[in-house]
């Protein structure tokens, strides 16, 4: 469309190269707002064909001069610049152009939020950015005001308020102290867009291991597995057990099922036992019995 | 031109000549490259009784190398393909013999003890199995004793199983544009060190998942010219890493980049990838009794066991060897060629080079498993 509307008027102008500058018999409008009906008044008098080329949009229309050119709602919907060619039936064509701008009223935002997965705690760690777009999805580039709002499920909010430029808008937000699936809005006039932020726990802290002897073996269990803010760190993270005896070792990685790590492993006087998560490491014991 | 249509005759007749003798009296190696027979010999004696025996198991003639067995009244030929290749579906199901060694032990005149390797290939490399084999005369000839391992089995029974599972659901075609994806699990290099070593450069290190969902992962290396930043090669940790990493689980890696000099480097780029995958969180497998074995034919041994109810098929154990100051100073590994049986140890031996041995301090064992329908690290 675009290569078609382009090719179309470069062939408008080689046919008259003598158009340009000659006095128009249009009265063109400097901006028309996408979408919106609007019409070009002409003088003169018979027929002609006004060709109007811009970028993924060409339009023809049969007029008769000396009388106003109407467009209707929606004909023009392409923000950018566009090309006017008129092409008369004993004259010279001629040419000129205007600009199609943005729509005022916002229709849509696309609104980018990332991480969507991050550990509880972290200062400006989630950003939002947003693009606002006019019923026609042209950006709008002229400022306006986007408001950004991440509530927790217990009901914690955090609020800024920006105004875009050239069209976009972004935001730093800290996550919170509570795990759960934070609701991350973006809202321009009556438009909004949400996003799904998980706030995950971080690291175990104060990771504690117990054993009691189960048999032949030792039956090792953690304490519940929180980390620094008291979130319960999810099922399935790895706990490694590791049993030092007489320069031996045992290992056993284990995933935390309802909230804690159990195992059992061979019951060694002597042994050494300790815990750990990633590179967090636990309590140590010493199996005496 | 009587001479030329002569000589031609003369190269035809020649021809078919050297065809019909190589076909009726074929030579030793072009037979067994035919595939028609191997480097059978008489059993005059006891290496050659095993030889043979090597060679029908190289050539996959499995009857030929039961029935050459002086006790094979002891088990079937079923239960004797068993012990050579397990019940269970492992990483010996699908290889075959690429070569064997034989070595005597002990001689007289009515028995012997000769070892016999066998090197199967399977799809992880080669994969060695000793056996000491007892052999006993029978008349004129030897034959071996084939010491049968009976294979543990297990009794029917339903075992109840709680484990954890993840699964993903990615963005689809129909999301909108910037729709947010599932975030892509966070790891992070915990330790790495390059290490020069005879056949070039080795870069050695730990991944970390640092994040509550499992991860997929790799590693790759760049490394730069000391001159100008340059290039020089890229590798990546193809097998000498777990591949799936559980929450807060680490394994270590290994990448080898030969023929390069650490002289020759300025600078090394890292770069760990990690994707989401669906995964389970058994089976758990606990590695017991490992210890460091000191050189000659340094090693960490123990067992794994697998403490779940599922059949592992194939254990990949990799050990991370650390010197006194907690620096990584080796990463070895072994797959394990039987399957993993619940609560069944089986043992592994994982080498370490003899020039590092001494350095290392303590190590670290972990086991990426695979199962029969998917896989789990």
């Amino acid at each position: 469309m675009r290569f078609g509307g382009t090719l179309l008027m470069g062939g408008l102008l080689i046919a008259s190269p003598f158009a340009l500058g000659q006095d128009a018999s249009l009265t063109l409008p400097k901006t028309v707002e996408a979408g919106s009906a609007f019409s070009i008044p002409s003088s003169g008098s018979g027929k002609a064909s006004l060709y109007i080329v811009g970028l993924g949009q060409v339009v023809k229309r049969d007029v008769q001069l000396g009388t106003p050119i109407s467009f209707p709602l929606g004909t023009l919907y392409s923000a950018g610049h566009y090309v006017t060619v008129l092409v008369r039936e004993s004259s010279p064509p001629e040419s000129g152009s205007f600009d199609v701008v943005p729509a005022n009223k916002p229709a849509d935002v696309t609104f980018l939020a990332r991480p969507s997965r991050l550990p509880v705690g972290l200062h400006s760690g989630i950003t939002g950015a947003v693009y606002v777009f006019d019923p026609y999805k042209n950006l709008i580039t002229a400022p306006t005001a986007v408001s950004f709002e991440l509530s927790s499920p217990k009901g914690a909010k955090q609020s800024r308020s920006i105004e875009t430029r050239l069209g976009a808008a972004w935001s730093e937000m800290d996550s919170t102290q509570q795990q759960g699936m934070d609701k991350f809005v973006a809202r321009v006039g009556e438009v909004s867009s949400t996003r799904v932020i998980g706030q995950v726990p971080g690291d175990p802290c104060g990771l504690k291991m117990n054993a009691h002897p189960a048999g032949q073996q030792i039956q090792l269990q953690t304490d519940p597995v929180r980390d620094c803010s008291g979130n319960a760190v999810p099922d399935g993270t790895i706990v490694t057990f590791t049993e030092s005896y007489n320069g031996n070792e045992s290992t056993v990685d284990v995933p935390i099922k309802r909230g804690i790590a159990e195992v059992k492993m061979p019951a060694r006087p002597g042994a050494r036992i300790s815990v750990a998560s990633g590179v967090v490491l636990g309590n140590e014991i010493r199996w005496e019995k | 031109m009587n001479k030329g249509r002569f000589l031609a005759v003369l190269l035809g007749g020649a021809t078919v000549l050297l065809i019909a003798v190589g076909t009726l009296w074929p030579s030793k190696s072009a037979a067994v490259y035919a595939g028609t027979e191997g480097f059978l010999q008489t059993a005059s004696t006891p290496e050659a009784a095993v030889h043979n025996l090597g060679e029908e198991l190289r050539q996959g003639a499995w009857q030929k190398a039961y029935d050459s067995l002086a006790n094979k009244a002891q088990f079937s030929e079923q239960q004797f393909l068993y012990d050579l290749m397990g019940f269970y579906p492992n990483l010996r199901t699908y290889a075959t013999v690429d070569k064997y060694d034989v070595r005597p032990l002990r001689a007289s005149s009515t028995d012997a003890d000769v070892q016999l390797k066998l090197y199967w290939a399977t799809v992880v490399g080669d994969s060695l199995s000793t056996r000491d084999l007892r052999v006993v005369r029978n008349g004129d000839g030897w034959q071996p004793v084939w010491p049968i391992e009976k294979q543990p089995v297990l009794p029917p029974q339903v075992i109840p199983v709680n484990y954890l599972r993840w699964d993903v659901i990615y963005r689809g075609a129909g999301d909108d544009w910037a729709a947010q994806d599932v975030e892509a699990p966070h790891v992070r290099i915990v330790d790495m060190h390059p290490v020069e070593r005879a056949d070039g450069v080795v870069i050695l290190g730990e991944l970390l998942n640092e994040d509550v969902v499992p991860a997929a992962v790799s590693v790759n290396a760049t490394l730069l010219s000391k001159k100008d930043q340059s290039p020089i090669a890229t590798e990546g940790s193809f097998d000498k890493i777990s591949h799936l990493l559980l929450p807060k689980q680490v394994t270590p890696f290994l990448i080898t980049f030969p023929n390069v000099s650490l002289s020759d480097v300025g600078s090394i780029r890292m770069t760990p990838f990690s994707s989401l995958i669906s995964a389970s969180a058994d089976p758990v497998i606990e590695i017991q009794d490992e210890h460091l074995n000191p050189a000659p034919d340094a090693s960490v041994s123990g067992q794994l066991t697998n403490q779940s109810g599922q059949i592992v098929n194939v254990a990949h154990v990799l050990g991370t060897f650390y010197d006194k100051s907690g620096n990584v100073v080796w990463v070895a590994d072994q797959y394990i060629d039987r399957a993993l049986l619940p609560q069944t140890p089986v043992p592994f031996d994982i080498p370490v080079p003899e020039d590092l041995a001494r350095k290392v301090s303590t190590e670290r064992t972990v086991v990426a498993s695979y199962v029969s329908g998917g896989a789990r690290g």
